[in-house]
Protein backbone atom coordinates (compact mmCIF):
# COMPACT_ATOMS: atom_id res chain seq x y z
CA UNK A 1 0.00 0.00 0.00
CA UNK A 2 1.48 3.71 -0.76
CA UNK A 3 2.08 5.41 2.17
CA UNK A 4 -0.95 8.11 2.69
CA UNK A 5 -4.19 8.59 4.15
CA UNK A 6 -6.89 4.94 2.58
CA UNK A 7 -10.32 5.44 3.11
CA UNK A 8 -12.62 2.65 2.63
CA UNK A 9 -16.70 2.37 1.91
CA UNK A 10 -16.78 4.02 4.76
CA UNK A 11 -20.44 4.62 6.24
CA UNK A 12 -21.94 6.37 9.13
CA UNK A 13 -25.11 6.58 11.23
CA UNK A 14 -26.23 8.59 13.77
CA UNK A 15 -28.89 7.20 15.80
CA UNK A 16 -31.44 10.05 16.34
CA UNK A 17 -32.64 10.82 20.12
CA UNK A 18 -35.65 10.65 19.08
CA UNK A 19 -35.56 7.32 16.93
CA UNK A 20 -34.75 7.06 13.87
CA UNK A 21 -31.54 7.77 12.07
CA UNK A 22 -29.73 9.86 9.80
CA UNK A 23 -26.66 8.74 6.98
CA UNK A 24 -24.31 10.90 7.46
CA UNK A 25 -21.44 8.96 5.20
CA UNK A 26 -22.35 6.20 2.92
CA UNK A 27 -20.02 4.14 1.03
CA UNK A 28 -17.06 6.98 1.21
CA UNK A 29 -13.79 5.67 0.04
CA UNK A 30 -10.43 7.54 -1.73
CA UNK A 31 -6.70 7.51 -1.24
CA UNK A 32 -5.11 10.44 -0.30
CA UNK A 33 -1.51 10.16 -1.02
CA UNK A 34 1.49 11.52 0.82
CA UNK A 35 2.38 15.10 -0.15
CA UNK A 36 -0.95 15.91 -2.03
CA UNK A 37 -3.43 18.42 -0.43
CA UNK A 38 -7.19 18.26 -0.62
CA UNK A 39 -10.30 20.41 -0.15
CA UNK A 40 -13.67 19.51 0.75
CA UNK A 41 -16.62 21.19 0.09
CA UNK A 42 -20.22 20.94 0.44
CA UNK A 43 -23.88 22.01 2.07
CA UNK A 44 -23.93 21.79 5.62
CA UNK A 45 -24.95 17.82 7.13
CA UNK A 46 -22.85 16.68 3.91
CA UNK A 47 -20.82 15.20 6.57
CA UNK A 48 -17.82 16.52 5.72
CA UNK A 49 -16.64 17.28 9.54
CA UNK A 50 -17.95 13.69 10.35
CA UNK A 51 -15.35 12.67 7.83
CA UNK A 52 -12.34 14.68 9.23
CA UNK A 53 -13.28 13.24 12.85
CA UNK A 54 -13.34 9.73 11.76
CA UNK A 55 -10.17 10.58 10.05
CA UNK A 56 -8.55 11.95 13.32
CA UNK A 57 -9.75 9.40 15.27
CA UNK A 58 -12.23 11.41 17.53
CA UNK A 59 -15.42 8.80 15.88
CA UNK A 60 -15.50 5.43 15.04
CA UNK A 61 -17.40 4.84 11.72
CA UNK A 62 -20.23 2.29 11.58
CA UNK A 63 -18.66 0.47 8.71
CA UNK A 64 -15.67 0.70 6.69
CA UNK A 65 -11.87 1.41 7.56
CA UNK A 66 -9.64 4.57 7.62
CA UNK A 67 -6.28 3.71 7.65
CA UNK A 68 -2.90 5.96 7.63
CA UNK A 69 -0.02 4.21 6.15
CA UNK A 70 3.19 6.30 6.56
CA UNK A 71 6.74 5.42 6.28
CA UNK A 72 8.21 5.54 9.78
CA UNK A 73 8.06 2.32 10.76
CA UNK A 74 10.94 1.91 13.06
CA UNK A 75 13.98 0.24 12.75
CA UNK A 76 16.89 0.40 14.82
CA UNK A 77 17.91 3.56 14.53
CA UNK A 78 14.86 5.23 15.78
CA UNK A 79 12.35 4.68 18.88
CA UNK A 80 9.33 5.22 17.14
CA UNK A 81 7.05 3.08 17.89
CA UNK A 82 5.61 1.30 14.70
CA UNK A 83 2.37 2.80 14.07
CA UNK A 84 -0.69 0.66 13.27
CA UNK A 85 -2.03 1.58 10.06
CA UNK A 86 -5.80 1.64 11.15
CA UNK A 87 -6.78 4.59 12.63
CA UNK A 88 -8.74 3.85 16.05
CA UNK A 89 -8.12 6.76 18.25
CA UNK A 90 -6.53 10.54 17.77
CA UNK A 91 -2.86 10.34 17.04
CA UNK A 92 0.15 12.85 17.32
CA UNK A 93 0.78 11.90 13.47
CA UNK A 94 -2.62 13.07 12.46
CA UNK A 95 -2.79 16.65 14.10
CA UNK A 96 -5.82 19.02 13.67
CA UNK A 97 -6.16 22.84 12.96
CA UNK A 98 -9.56 23.93 14.76
CA UNK A 99 -11.49 26.89 13.91
CA UNK A 100 -10.94 29.56 16.46
CA UNK A 101 -11.06 28.48 20.64
CA UNK A 102 -9.28 25.78 20.63
CA UNK A 103 -5.91 27.61 22.09
CA UNK A 104 -4.98 27.27 25.26
CA UNK A 105 -5.66 30.77 27.14
CA UNK A 106 -4.10 29.58 30.31
CA UNK A 107 -0.53 29.60 28.54
CA UNK A 108 1.58 31.99 26.20
CA UNK A 109 1.86 31.76 22.88
CA UNK A 110 4.73 29.97 23.25
CA UNK A 111 3.81 27.67 25.47
CA UNK A 112 0.90 26.44 22.96
CA UNK A 113 3.38 26.05 20.54
CA UNK A 114 5.47 23.93 22.66
CA UNK A 115 2.54 22.14 24.18
CA UNK A 116 3.09 18.79 21.47
CA UNK A 117 7.22 18.32 22.27
CA UNK A 118 6.15 19.15 25.69
CA UNK A 119 4.03 16.12 26.06
CA UNK A 120 6.43 13.81 24.55
CA UNK A 121 8.85 14.95 27.38
CA UNK A 122 11.28 16.89 24.55
CA UNK A 123 13.43 18.66 26.95
CA UNK A 124 12.98 22.29 28.24
CA UNK A 125 15.52 24.10 25.40
CA UNK A 126 14.77 22.32 22.58
CA UNK A 127 11.11 22.85 23.07
CA UNK A 128 12.21 26.56 23.06
CA UNK A 129 14.42 25.99 19.97
CA UNK A 130 11.11 24.36 18.19
CA UNK A 131 8.88 27.18 19.74
CA UNK A 132 11.39 29.47 17.49
CA UNK A 133 11.24 27.82 14.63
CA UNK A 134 7.53 27.77 14.02
CA UNK A 135 7.37 31.25 15.25
CA UNK A 136 8.94 31.97 12.12
CA UNK A 137 7.43 29.80 9.95
CA UNK A 138 4.37 31.17 10.47
CA UNK A 139 5.47 35.02 10.67
CA UNK A 140 5.02 35.58 14.84
CA UNK A 141 8.73 35.97 15.81
CA UNK A 142 8.60 38.27 19.06
CA UNK A 143 5.00 37.40 20.09
CA UNK A 144 6.28 34.21 21.98
CA UNK A 145 5.36 35.97 25.40
CA UNK A 146 2.02 37.47 24.89
CA UNK A 147 -0.82 36.05 26.06
CA UNK A 148 -3.20 34.13 23.31
CA UNK A 149 -6.29 36.09 24.19
CA UNK A 150 -4.18 39.48 22.98
CA UNK A 151 -3.74 38.31 19.43
CA UNK A 152 -6.02 39.46 16.69
CA UNK A 153 -8.07 36.42 15.03
CA UNK A 154 -5.71 36.08 12.09
CA UNK A 155 -2.67 35.58 14.41
CA UNK A 156 -4.53 32.90 16.93
CA UNK A 157 -4.79 31.31 13.34
CA UNK A 158 -1.33 31.46 12.70
CA UNK A 159 -0.69 30.42 15.95
CA UNK A 160 -2.77 27.47 16.15
CA UNK A 161 -1.10 26.23 12.84
CA UNK A 162 2.37 26.54 14.60
CA UNK A 163 1.13 24.59 17.81
CA UNK A 164 0.35 22.21 15.16
CA UNK A 165 3.23 22.22 12.92
CA UNK A 166 5.41 21.89 16.02
CA UNK A 167 4.13 18.73 16.55
CA UNK A 168 5.46 17.37 13.30
CA UNK A 169 2.33 15.70 12.14
CA UNK A 170 2.60 13.78 8.99
CA UNK A 171 -1.23 14.84 8.17
CA UNK A 172 -2.60 18.08 8.62
CA UNK A 173 -6.24 18.03 9.11
CA UNK A 174 -8.08 21.78 8.78
CA UNK A 175 -12.02 21.91 9.96
CA UNK A 176 -12.75 25.33 8.40
CA UNK A 177 -9.40 27.16 9.84
CA UNK A 178 -10.20 30.60 8.22
CA UNK A 179 -14.09 30.44 8.51
CA UNK A 180 -14.22 33.44 11.34
CA UNK A 181 -11.43 35.96 9.56
CA UNK A 182 -12.50 38.66 7.61
CA UNK A 183 -11.35 38.56 3.92
CA UNK A 184 -7.93 39.97 3.65
CA UNK A 185 -6.84 37.90 6.61
CA UNK A 186 -8.08 34.68 4.63
CA UNK A 187 -6.08 35.65 1.35
CA UNK A 188 -2.42 36.20 3.55
CA UNK A 189 -3.63 33.13 5.76
CA UNK A 190 -4.37 30.98 2.24
CA UNK A 191 -0.96 32.16 1.10
CA UNK A 192 0.75 30.84 4.50
CA UNK A 193 -1.04 27.38 4.40
CA UNK A 194 0.00 27.18 0.85
CA UNK A 195 3.57 28.34 1.59
CA UNK A 196 3.87 25.85 4.41
CA UNK A 197 2.51 22.79 2.47
CA UNK A 198 4.61 23.40 -0.10
CA UNK A 199 8.22 24.09 2.36
CA UNK A 200 7.26 20.92 4.71
CA UNK A 201 5.74 18.22 1.84
CA UNK A 202 3.05 17.62 4.50
CA UNK A 203 -0.39 15.97 3.60
CA UNK A 204 -3.36 17.89 4.03
CA UNK A 205 -7.11 18.22 4.41
CA UNK A 206 -9.04 20.89 4.42
CA UNK A 207 -13.03 21.42 4.84
CA UNK A 208 -14.05 24.89 3.84
CA UNK A 209 -17.22 26.66 3.10
CA UNK A 210 -15.78 29.35 0.67
CA UNK A 211 -15.27 27.47 -3.09
CA UNK A 212 -12.34 30.15 -3.93
CA UNK A 213 -10.27 29.01 -0.71
CA UNK A 214 -10.88 25.35 -2.07
CA UNK A 215 -9.79 25.87 -5.65
CA UNK A 216 -7.29 28.19 -4.36
CA UNK A 217 -5.57 25.30 -2.06
CA UNK A 218 -6.95 21.93 -3.20
CA UNK A 219 -5.01 20.01 -5.84
CA UNK A 220 -7.65 17.60 -5.39
CA UNK A 221 -11.22 18.66 -4.28
CA UNK A 222 -14.54 16.58 -3.25
CA UNK A 223 -17.87 18.22 -3.29
CA UNK A 224 -19.91 16.44 -0.96
CA UNK A 225 -23.55 16.19 -1.20
CA UNK A 226 -25.59 15.18 1.76
CA UNK A 227 -28.66 12.52 2.29
CA UNK A 228 -26.58 10.26 2.52
CA UNK A 229 -22.93 12.23 2.31
CA UNK A 230 -20.89 11.32 -0.03
CA UNK A 231 -18.32 12.55 -2.61
CA UNK A 232 -20.91 13.96 -5.62
CA UNK A 233 -17.63 15.03 -7.75
CA UNK A 234 -14.03 15.10 -7.15
CA UNK A 235 -11.99 17.64 -9.00
CA UNK A 236 -7.73 17.74 -9.97
CA UNK A 237 -6.97 21.14 -9.93
CA UNK A 238 -3.12 22.92 -10.73
CA UNK A 239 -3.81 26.20 -8.91
CA UNK A 240 -2.44 25.19 -5.62
CA UNK A 241 1.19 24.08 -7.36
CA UNK A 242 0.25 27.72 -9.60
CA UNK A 243 -0.34 29.27 -5.97
CA UNK A 244 3.00 28.58 -4.68
CA UNK A 245 4.59 31.15 -7.26
CA UNK A 246 2.18 33.28 -8.72
CA UNK A 247 -0.07 35.62 -6.54
CA UNK A 248 -4.05 34.45 -5.99
CA UNK A 249 -4.88 37.45 -7.14
CA UNK A 250 -3.55 36.74 -10.56
CA UNK A 251 -5.12 32.73 -10.59
CA UNK A 252 -8.24 34.30 -9.53
CA UNK A 253 -8.85 36.24 -12.05
CA UNK A 254 -7.77 33.86 -15.45
CA UNK A 255 -11.07 32.43 -17.14
CA UNK A 256 -10.47 28.51 -16.10
CA UNK A 257 -11.04 29.49 -12.65
CA UNK A 258 -13.81 31.58 -12.06
CA UNK A 259 -15.25 28.73 -14.96
CA UNK A 260 -14.84 25.75 -12.53
CA UNK A 261 -15.68 28.20 -9.73
CA UNK A 262 -19.37 29.12 -11.17
CA UNK A 263 -19.79 25.19 -11.73
CA UNK A 264 -19.16 24.61 -8.38
CA UNK A 265 -21.15 26.80 -7.12
CA UNK A 266 -24.09 25.76 -8.99
CA UNK A 267 -23.94 22.40 -8.10
CA UNK A 268 -23.61 23.09 -4.14
CA UNK A 269 -26.24 25.50 -4.75
CA UNK A 270 -28.55 23.06 -6.48
CA UNK A 271 -28.44 20.55 -3.08
CA UNK A 272 -28.84 23.71 -1.42
CA UNK A 273 -32.05 24.49 -2.59
CA UNK A 274 -33.02 20.66 -2.23
CA UNK A 275 -32.52 20.56 1.46
CA UNK A 276 -34.52 23.80 1.98
CA UNK A 277 -37.32 22.60 -0.87
CA UNK A 278 -37.59 24.77 -3.53
CA UNK A 279 -38.85 28.34 -2.95
CA UNK A 280 -40.18 30.98 -5.12
CA UNK B 1 -2.81 75.71 36.97
CA UNK B 2 -4.49 72.41 35.54
CA UNK B 3 -1.65 70.06 37.12
CA UNK B 4 -1.71 71.38 41.02
CA UNK B 5 -2.38 69.10 43.60
CA UNK B 6 -6.06 70.24 43.85
CA UNK B 7 -6.63 69.51 40.77
CA UNK B 8 -5.07 66.21 40.27
CA UNK B 9 -6.63 65.37 43.64
CA UNK B 10 -9.93 66.08 42.14
CA UNK B 11 -9.07 64.45 39.35
CA UNK B 12 -8.40 61.46 41.17
CA UNK B 13 -11.88 61.37 43.21
CA UNK B 14 -13.58 61.98 39.48
CA UNK B 15 -15.00 65.33 40.25
CA UNK B 16 -13.03 67.31 37.28
CA UNK B 17 -11.30 65.83 34.05
CA UNK B 18 -7.47 66.88 33.33
CA UNK B 19 -6.88 67.60 29.91
CA UNK B 20 -8.23 66.38 26.35
CA UNK B 21 -10.62 63.72 27.34
CA UNK B 22 -12.66 61.98 24.59
CA UNK B 23 -16.13 62.26 25.41
CA UNK B 24 -18.74 59.90 24.93
CA UNK B 25 -22.40 61.05 23.55
CA UNK B 26 -24.18 58.23 24.90
CA UNK B 27 -23.40 57.57 28.71
CA UNK B 28 -27.19 56.44 29.76
CA UNK B 29 -26.40 52.43 29.97
CA UNK B 30 -23.09 52.30 29.34
CA UNK B 31 -20.96 50.95 32.09
CA UNK B 32 -17.54 52.26 31.47
CA UNK B 33 -19.62 55.80 31.50
CA UNK B 34 -20.20 54.92 35.14
CA UNK B 35 -16.70 53.78 36.67
CA UNK B 36 -15.20 55.92 38.82
CA UNK B 37 -17.30 58.46 40.96
CA UNK B 38 -15.46 57.50 44.10
CA UNK B 39 -16.47 60.84 45.71
CA UNK B 40 -19.55 59.60 45.86
CA UNK B 41 -18.58 56.61 48.20
CA UNK B 42 -16.87 59.39 50.35
CA UNK B 43 -20.35 60.76 50.49
CA UNK B 44 -22.43 58.39 51.30
CA UNK B 45 -19.89 56.86 54.26
CA UNK B 46 -19.69 60.83 55.26
CA UNK B 47 -23.69 61.34 55.38
CA UNK B 48 -24.20 58.18 57.29
CA UNK B 49 -21.62 59.05 59.92
CA UNK B 50 -23.03 62.68 60.19
CA UNK B 51 -27.03 61.36 60.05
CA UNK B 52 -25.92 59.09 63.03
CA UNK B 53 -24.09 61.78 65.15
CA UNK B 54 -26.78 64.01 64.69
CA UNK B 55 -29.65 61.78 66.29
CA UNK B 56 -27.36 60.90 68.87
CA UNK B 57 -26.84 64.61 69.53
CA UNK B 58 -30.37 65.58 69.22
CA UNK B 59 -31.38 61.83 71.40
CA UNK B 60 -34.00 61.02 68.77
CA UNK B 61 -33.13 57.42 70.41
CA UNK B 62 -31.40 56.89 73.46
CA UNK B 63 -28.07 55.35 74.01
CA UNK B 64 -29.12 51.98 74.39
CA UNK B 65 -30.45 51.73 70.79
CA UNK B 66 -28.33 54.05 69.20
CA UNK B 67 -24.53 54.38 71.29
CA UNK B 68 -22.94 57.09 69.98
CA UNK B 69 -19.65 56.73 67.21
CA UNK B 70 -17.71 58.01 70.29
CA UNK B 71 -19.10 55.17 72.60
CA UNK B 72 -18.37 52.46 69.50
CA UNK B 73 -14.92 53.63 68.71
CA UNK B 74 -14.04 53.36 72.75
CA UNK B 75 -15.90 49.66 73.06
CA UNK B 76 -13.43 48.67 69.79
CA UNK B 77 -10.49 50.13 71.81
CA UNK B 78 -11.34 48.30 75.17
CA UNK B 79 -11.84 44.70 73.83
CA UNK B 80 -8.96 45.28 71.58
CA UNK B 81 -6.71 46.24 74.57
CA UNK B 82 -8.35 43.83 77.35
CA UNK B 83 -10.28 41.48 75.89
CA UNK B 84 -13.54 40.35 76.07
CA UNK B 85 -15.16 37.23 78.65
CA UNK B 86 -11.33 36.12 78.79
CA UNK B 87 -10.36 36.08 75.46
CA UNK B 88 -8.54 38.83 73.93
CA UNK B 89 -10.59 40.44 70.73
CA UNK B 90 -7.79 38.80 68.39
CA UNK B 91 -8.54 35.42 69.72
CA UNK B 92 -12.46 35.87 68.80
CA UNK B 93 -11.53 37.03 65.20
CA UNK B 94 -8.97 34.41 65.38
CA UNK B 95 -10.91 31.31 66.28
CA UNK B 96 -14.41 32.71 63.72
CA UNK B 97 -11.25 32.98 60.93
CA UNK B 98 -9.94 29.48 61.35
CA UNK B 99 -13.59 27.96 61.61
CA UNK B 100 -13.83 29.93 57.94
CA UNK B 101 -10.80 28.69 56.68
CA UNK B 102 -10.84 25.09 57.79
CA UNK B 103 -14.52 24.79 56.57
CA UNK B 104 -14.20 26.82 53.42
CA UNK B 105 -11.47 24.54 52.11
CA UNK B 106 -12.42 21.47 53.10
CA UNK B 107 -15.32 21.74 51.23
CA UNK B 108 -13.35 22.87 48.44
CA UNK B 109 -10.94 20.02 48.84
CA UNK B 110 -13.78 17.65 48.57
CA UNK B 111 -16.61 19.34 46.40
CA UNK B 112 -13.89 19.90 43.62
CA UNK B 113 -12.97 16.62 42.94
CA UNK B 114 -16.56 15.85 43.10
CA UNK B 115 -17.90 18.07 40.65
CA UNK B 116 -15.05 17.11 38.37
CA UNK B 117 -16.46 13.33 38.66
CA UNK B 118 -19.63 14.20 38.02
CA UNK B 119 -18.86 16.16 34.86
CA UNK B 120 -16.94 13.13 33.64
CA UNK B 121 -17.82 9.91 34.56
CA UNK B 122 -21.76 8.69 34.26
CA UNK B 123 -21.01 6.42 37.19
CA UNK B 124 -20.33 9.28 39.42
CA UNK B 125 -22.54 11.28 38.07
CA UNK B 126 -25.19 8.90 38.81
CA UNK B 127 -24.03 8.13 42.51
CA UNK B 128 -24.00 11.99 43.38
CA UNK B 129 -26.48 13.26 41.72
CA UNK B 130 -29.69 12.25 43.95
CA UNK B 131 -27.40 13.82 47.02
CA UNK B 132 -26.42 16.82 45.33
CA UNK B 133 -29.99 17.66 44.05
CA UNK B 134 -31.23 16.95 48.15
CA UNK B 135 -28.77 18.45 49.58
CA UNK B 136 -28.10 21.73 47.79
CA UNK B 137 -31.31 23.28 47.99
CA UNK B 138 -31.68 23.11 52.13
CA UNK B 139 -29.90 26.11 53.72
CA UNK B 140 -27.08 25.45 56.11
CA UNK B 141 -29.06 27.85 58.99
CA UNK B 142 -31.57 24.74 58.93
CA UNK B 143 -28.35 22.50 59.88
CA UNK B 144 -27.71 24.25 63.08
CA UNK B 145 -29.30 21.97 65.02
CA UNK B 146 -28.49 19.21 64.19
CA UNK B 147 -25.11 20.38 64.20
CA UNK B 148 -24.98 20.82 67.31
CA UNK B 149 -26.78 18.25 68.45
CA UNK B 150 -24.19 15.84 66.90
CA UNK B 151 -21.36 18.10 67.54
CA UNK B 152 -22.06 20.24 70.74
CA UNK B 153 -20.73 24.10 70.48
CA UNK B 154 -17.49 23.93 69.32
CA UNK B 155 -15.16 24.04 66.11
CA UNK B 156 -16.28 20.49 64.91
CA UNK B 157 -19.78 21.81 64.20
CA UNK B 158 -18.98 24.68 63.01
CA UNK B 159 -16.92 23.39 60.54
CA UNK B 160 -19.01 20.73 59.69
CA UNK B 161 -21.49 23.38 58.71
CA UNK B 162 -19.24 25.55 56.37
CA UNK B 163 -17.94 22.49 55.12
CA UNK B 164 -21.20 21.66 54.02
CA UNK B 165 -22.10 24.87 53.13
CA UNK B 166 -19.24 25.17 50.79
CA UNK B 167 -18.97 21.88 49.68
CA UNK B 168 -22.47 21.29 47.23
CA UNK B 169 -21.61 25.24 45.89
CA UNK B 170 -18.21 24.05 44.99
CA UNK B 171 -19.25 20.77 43.82
CA UNK B 172 -21.78 22.64 41.24
CA UNK B 173 -19.16 25.31 40.42
CA UNK B 174 -16.59 22.76 39.19
CA UNK B 175 -19.27 20.60 37.07
CA UNK B 176 -19.96 23.10 35.07
CA UNK B 177 -16.05 24.51 35.02
CA UNK B 178 -15.62 21.18 33.25
CA UNK B 179 -18.69 20.71 31.01
CA UNK B 180 -18.52 24.12 29.64
CA UNK B 181 -15.12 23.33 27.59
CA UNK B 182 -15.00 23.84 23.81
CA UNK B 183 -14.77 19.94 22.85
CA UNK B 184 -11.82 21.54 20.47
CA UNK B 185 -9.64 22.05 23.12
CA UNK B 186 -9.97 18.36 24.50
CA UNK B 187 -9.60 17.28 20.82
CA UNK B 188 -6.32 19.30 20.03
CA UNK B 189 -4.89 17.97 23.39
CA UNK B 190 -5.16 14.82 21.90
CA UNK B 191 -3.47 15.17 18.43
CA UNK B 192 -0.94 16.76 20.10
CA UNK B 193 -0.08 13.49 21.69
CA UNK B 194 -1.30 14.38 25.73
CA UNK B 195 -2.69 11.44 27.88
CA UNK B 196 -5.97 11.34 29.80
CA UNK B 197 -3.52 12.50 32.62
CA UNK B 198 -2.43 15.08 30.93
CA UNK B 199 -5.52 16.44 29.03
CA UNK B 200 -7.15 15.96 32.84
CA UNK B 201 -4.55 18.60 34.68
CA UNK B 202 -3.38 21.05 31.56
CA UNK B 203 -6.42 21.10 30.19
CA UNK B 204 -9.59 20.36 31.69
CA UNK B 205 -8.25 21.96 34.98
CA UNK B 206 -7.33 24.99 34.02
CA UNK B 207 -9.98 25.66 31.76
CA UNK B 208 -12.36 25.48 34.75
CA UNK B 209 -10.82 27.73 36.68
CA UNK B 210 -12.74 30.90 35.97
CA UNK B 211 -15.76 28.62 37.36
CA UNK B 212 -13.93 27.23 40.33
CA UNK B 213 -13.07 30.60 41.33
CA UNK B 214 -16.39 32.18 40.92
CA UNK B 215 -18.16 29.32 42.83
CA UNK B 216 -15.36 30.19 45.82
CA UNK B 217 -16.03 33.66 46.21
CA UNK B 218 -19.79 32.35 46.69
CA UNK B 219 -19.15 29.93 48.65
CA UNK B 220 -17.04 32.22 50.74
CA UNK B 221 -19.55 34.44 51.40
CA UNK B 222 -21.92 32.06 52.10
CA UNK B 223 -19.76 30.15 54.63
CA UNK B 224 -19.19 33.64 56.66
CA UNK B 225 -23.01 34.64 57.09
CA UNK B 226 -23.05 30.78 58.10
CA UNK B 227 -20.68 30.97 60.51
CA UNK B 228 -21.73 34.37 62.14
CA UNK B 229 -25.10 32.47 62.42
CA UNK B 230 -24.25 29.37 64.00
CA UNK B 231 -22.05 31.22 66.55
CA UNK B 232 -24.88 33.06 67.18
CA UNK B 233 -27.26 30.12 67.83
CA UNK B 234 -24.39 28.66 69.58
CA UNK B 235 -20.64 28.68 70.44
CA UNK B 236 -18.53 29.65 74.01
CA UNK B 237 -15.81 31.86 71.17
CA UNK B 238 -15.82 33.77 67.92
CA UNK B 239 -17.51 37.19 66.58
CA UNK B 240 -20.72 35.70 66.64
CA UNK B 241 -21.08 34.50 70.18
CA UNK B 242 -19.31 38.04 70.58
CA UNK B 243 -22.36 39.84 69.61
CA UNK B 244 -25.04 37.46 70.98
CA UNK B 245 -23.33 38.17 74.43
CA UNK B 246 -23.02 41.63 74.02
CA UNK B 247 -26.82 41.68 73.22
CA UNK B 248 -28.01 40.37 75.85
CA UNK B 249 -26.06 43.10 78.34
CA UNK B 250 -27.40 45.60 76.61
CA UNK B 251 -23.68 46.40 75.80
CA UNK B 252 -25.03 48.34 72.20
CA UNK B 253 -21.99 49.62 71.26
CA UNK B 254 -20.39 46.56 71.42
CA UNK B 255 -23.05 44.89 68.90
CA UNK B 256 -22.04 47.46 66.99
CA UNK B 257 -18.61 47.07 66.91
CA UNK B 258 -19.17 43.25 66.29
CA UNK B 259 -21.74 44.05 63.28
CA UNK B 260 -18.74 46.89 61.85
CA UNK B 261 -15.93 44.20 61.69
CA UNK B 262 -18.12 41.65 60.09
CA UNK B 263 -18.93 43.91 57.28
CA UNK B 264 -15.76 44.76 56.90
CA UNK B 265 -13.99 41.68 57.29
CA UNK B 266 -16.84 40.04 54.50
CA UNK B 267 -15.92 42.75 52.49
CA UNK B 268 -12.20 41.74 52.80
CA UNK B 269 -12.21 38.70 52.22
CA UNK B 270 -14.41 39.24 48.67
CA UNK B 271 -11.87 42.12 47.77
CA UNK B 272 -8.89 39.86 48.30
CA UNK B 273 -10.52 37.13 46.46
CA UNK B 274 -11.18 39.25 43.58
CA UNK B 275 -7.38 40.30 43.43
CA UNK B 276 -6.34 36.71 43.65
CA UNK B 277 -9.18 36.24 40.36
CA UNK B 278 -7.34 38.90 38.56
CA UNK B 279 -3.58 37.55 39.32
CA UNK B 280 -4.10 33.83 38.89
CA UNK B 281 -7.34 33.93 36.21
CA UNK B 282 -6.22 37.29 34.11
CA UNK B 283 -7.88 35.37 31.08
CA UNK B 284 -10.82 35.43 32.77
CA UNK B 285 -13.69 37.06 30.29
CA UNK B 286 -11.69 37.66 27.68
CA UNK B 287 -12.12 34.41 25.72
Amino acid sequence: MATGLHIDKIGMIYQLPGGGEVEALKDVSFHLDKGEILTILGPSGCGKTTLLNIVAGFLVPTSGTASFYSEQISGPSTSRQVLEPLITGPSPERGMVFQQGALFEWMSVAENIGFGPGMKGVPKNEINTIVEQYLETVGLQGFGNKAVYELSGGMQQRVALARCLANEPELILMDEPLGALDALTREKMQGLILKIWNETGKTIALITHSVEEALFLGQRVFVMAPRPGRIEKEYRLPYAQRGVNESLRDIKMTDEFSQTREEILSMIWEMEEEIMGRQE
Amino acid sequence: MNNSPLHLVLAKLGIITVGEVARKTVTFGDPEASKGGLIWGIVSVLLIFSIWSLAVANEWASAIFLPPPSEVVSQFWKIATDGFRGSSLWEHLGISLYRLLVGFILGCLIGIPIGFGMALSKVVRGFFDPIVEFMRPIPPLALIPLSIIWMGIGNGSKIFLLFLAALWIMVLAARAGVEGIRLSKIHAAYTLGASKKQVLLRVILPNALPEIFTGMRVAMGVCWGTLVAAELVGADAGIGFMITVAGKFLETGLVFVGIILIGIIGAAIDVSMRKAEALMIPWKGKV
